[in-house]
């Protein structure tokens, strides 16, 4: 399965937008291109609003990056979470770790005033 | 090893061993590797598979061997073999959707990921003297649509009622078994009413070391091992434990007619008791009996308990037919019981809570004689049916009832372990609810389609005057005092209270005392109760709450016997002048706080 990454900085802030489906096969990929972004910044938004499934094993790279984060004194905020993902997320537990908004822009203004 | 899947299975007399790969959900394998005899330890086979997504792969075994039944072996090796250690297990993912009977592989073997984030959370280790324990069916609690959550019957919805056990005062749940099992084992219509039957209750595992994947919301997303460990978590930051009714009893697998899923096919004389011509010892009642002191059979019971303690942080267990471990490969009592003995003693087990059914359907009774060392409680069947025959009013029943709020010290005074030996409880998940003993003389078990003689008969029951439920309100008045009389009986005793699921708000099975078939309003807690008998409910969470402030009712030595925390001094209808003659039927007591050997503080708590 076929997956883009586009990386951006707005506001001195890492930007990661991903399109595609997110699973045992794109996984791997994915997790190589962003883990390395968080070696300068420990910040990071994911755009997520172009991914409508991520199984398991995506959800797995979130709380790696997370914890990636977290040991950076940094956060992972989540945009545009599709819904089914974001109540697996709840479900699970991995939801509490990640600053949820709806869009980048948002992302931006709560990451800030944090 | 990066990157690569060890897998590995033992057997004593399999002369050879594949290695079977699904794609997920497929009918047929993706691949077949029949594991090189290099690659075997002893009787273990084991081999590294490289490249593997965890996510889309099946596994399972194909094992050669003997088929010669009279010797006890079973091996068939066109059958594709669950893996007994398997961690979750696939093929049943949503709750009540047919399965496919044609699958060569209905329950399926799954790899999972390891990395659940705890953060600080540890297993609670409260005092087992201080547990007011909750017995809970995962699916019935939020199961009813009056329930109003998200994910009605799953772990997730449990997690949704946090909130309502903390206000009710429950400090441990135990869960009726969540090891994955199949609802349609045994699935039949119902002669009277039509409707489908079911293996709803889960006393029958088909692996041990995975979590029912269709009590988990998430079960299609294959993440239900994240879902029962956040909800653990979840309880824990609530100050709540978390039990689990475990059944090493019997498998799944059934007699010698029941389906080859796992064990009956990797090694049926070693996991199996077997009479001398091979047949199944049905100790448990359920066609088989797990082979529990065979030395592999018991290192896998050890194993998968630490499992459960120490990957999902699970408080303490609850074993069912608990006398079935202690006995012997060929059925016989053991008088020194290695396997209980184990557990007892095990440093990863060392501060959970093992509570024993102490009886099997062998004919077993051992409540009070139980091999405890020390460690083992006991579900105190003996407190139930005289609490029950009290409250009927049976004559000659108060000196019985002294023993009772004691924590029965007549059974467990001489073993040293002291009142937490008894786990009192009037009802629980066998047998009546708390509302149906005052509202039914007799079992209504038509419903089970076996004509009635399913279920126990002696209930100690007393219907208040009318069988069933009826609209007098001079009935339901007695029948909720009753209620409130058991359980006002139970919170006030020594030892360790036990609610059964809905009876603090006077939950009904309409007189049937073996629901474990249905699927239905039976089994589910109707949550409209909540408000119709909210006196109920605020009655059952005063009591706990009063409890919880009077130490002396937890103290942790029998009263009255030795150096001890307090005394207990017994009244009657008049003061200081208890009736214990046969026609008696009311008994008061007043337990006194003992300083350094002499009478100190009064503390009258009943």
């Amino acid at each position: 399965m076929a997956i883009k990454v586009e990386v951006s900085t707005q506001d001195e802030i890492t930007v990661v937008a991903v399109t595609g489906e997110v699973d045992g096969g794109s996984a791997p990929g994915l997790q190589a291109q962003i883990l390395p972004l968080l070696q300068q910044e420990g910040t990071l938004i994911l755009d997520l609003g172009g991914v409508p499934y991520m199984s398991s094993a995506g959800l797995r790279i979130l709380l790696l990056l997370y914890r990636q984060a977290v040991s950076r004194n940094g956060r992972v905020a989540l945009a545009g979470l599709e819904e089914t993902i974001k109540d697996t997320m709840a479900v699970t537990g991995f939801l509490k770790f990640f600053t949820v908004v709806d869009s980048v822009e948002q992302a931006l203004t709560t990451l800030k005033q944090a | 090893m990066p990157g690569g899947v060890n897998f590995a299975i033992c057997s004593r007399h399999a002369t050879s061993c594949t290695l079977v790969l699904f794609e997920k959900g497929a009918p047929a394998p993706l691949a077949e590797i029949p594991f090189p005899d290099s690659f075997r330890v002893g009787n273990t086979w084991c081999m590294v598979v490289f490249d593997i997504d965890y996510e889309r792969i099946e596994y399972g075994y194909r094992m050669d061997g003997p088929w010669d039944p009279a010797a006890g072996h079973r091996f068939d090796s066109s059958k594709i073999l669950l893996d007994p250690y398997a961690k979750a297990i696939g093929g049943r993912e949503v709750w009540g959707e047919p399965p496919d009977w044609n699958d060569p592989y209905p329950h399926r073997g799954r790899l999972i990921f390891e990395d659940f984030d705890w953060e600080d959370d540890r297993p609670l280790e409260k005092p087992l003297e201080d547990l007011v324990i909750y017995e809970l069916h995962t699916r019935s609690f939020t199961r009813h649509p009056s329930a109003e959550v998200k994910h009605p019957g799953t772990y997730a919805g449990l997690m949704t009622k946090i909130p309502y056990l903390k206000e009710l005062g429950v400090n441990c749940i135990e869960l009726m078994p969540i090891f994955e099992f199949d609802k349609f084992e045994n699935s039949r219509p119902n002669p009277v009413t039509g409707e489908t039957m079911y293996n709803c209750w889960g006393y029958s595992t088909v692996g041990f070391f995975a979590p029912k994947t269709g009590y988990a919301a998430t079960g299609p997303f294959g993440m239900q091992v994240d879902e029962l460990k956040n909800l653990v978590k979840e309880l824990h930051r609530n100050g709540i434990e978390v039990m689990l009714d475990v059944v090493f009893n019997h498998t799944a697998e059934g007699n010698e007619q029941g389906p080859t899923l796992s064990f009956r096919g990797i090694d049926n004389q070693t996991y199996y008791m077997l009479t001398p011509e091979g047949y199944y010892f049905n100790f448990s009642g359920c066609g088989n009996t797990l082979n529990c002191n065979n030395p592999v059979v018991r290192m896998m019971v050890l194993d998968c308990l630490r499992y459960w303690a120490a990957e999902y942080h699970i408080d303490g267990f609850r074993f069912d037919l608990a006398f079935i471990l202690g006995r012997d490969p060929w059925g016989t009592p053991l008088p020194n019981p290695p396997l209980l003995e184990s557990l007892a003693f095990d440093p990863i087990l060392a501060k959970c809570k093992l509570i024993a059914e102490a009886w099997d359907a062998g004919g077993l009774y051992q409540v009070g004689s139980f091999p405890a060392y020390g460690r083992w409680a006991e579900w105190n069947g003996k407190y139930r049916d005289d609490i029950r025959r009290f409250l009927k009013g049976d004559e000659g029943m108060v000196p019985v009832l002294a023993e009772c709020v004691q924590s029965s010290p007549d059974l467990y005074g001489w073993n040293k372990q002291g009142p937490t030996a008894s786990i009192n409880f009037i009802t629980c998940h066998d047998g009546f609810t708390l509302y149906d003993q005052f509202a039914y003389n007799d079992k209504h078990n038509e419903a089970n389609g076996e004509q009635n003689r399913d279920g126990g008969n002696d209930n100690h029951s007393w219907n208040c005057g009318v069988e069933g439920e009826m609209d007098d309100p001079e009935v339901n008045t007695l029948r909720k005092r009753m209620i409130k009389n058991a359980l006002a009986i139970l919170l006030m005793s020594h030892g360790v209270p036990m609610i059964l699921m809905g009876d603090e708000v006077g939950r009904t099975q309409r007189g049937n005392n073996n629901i474990y078939c249905h699927d239905n309003d039976l089994n589910w807690l109707d949550w409209t109760l909540l408000e119709r008998n909210a006196d109920l409910f605020n009655f059952t969470r005063q009591m706990i709450a009063l409890r919880k402030i009077h130490p002396l009712l937890r103290a942790r030595d029998f009263f009255g016997i030795g150096p001890t925390q307090a005394d207990i001094i017994w009244h009657g209808t008049q003061a200081w002048n208890a009736d214990w003659s046969p026609g008696s039927r009311a008994l008061a007591f007043m337990l006194r706080e003992c300083q350094a050997g002499q009478a100190g503080n009064t503390s009258p708590v009943l």
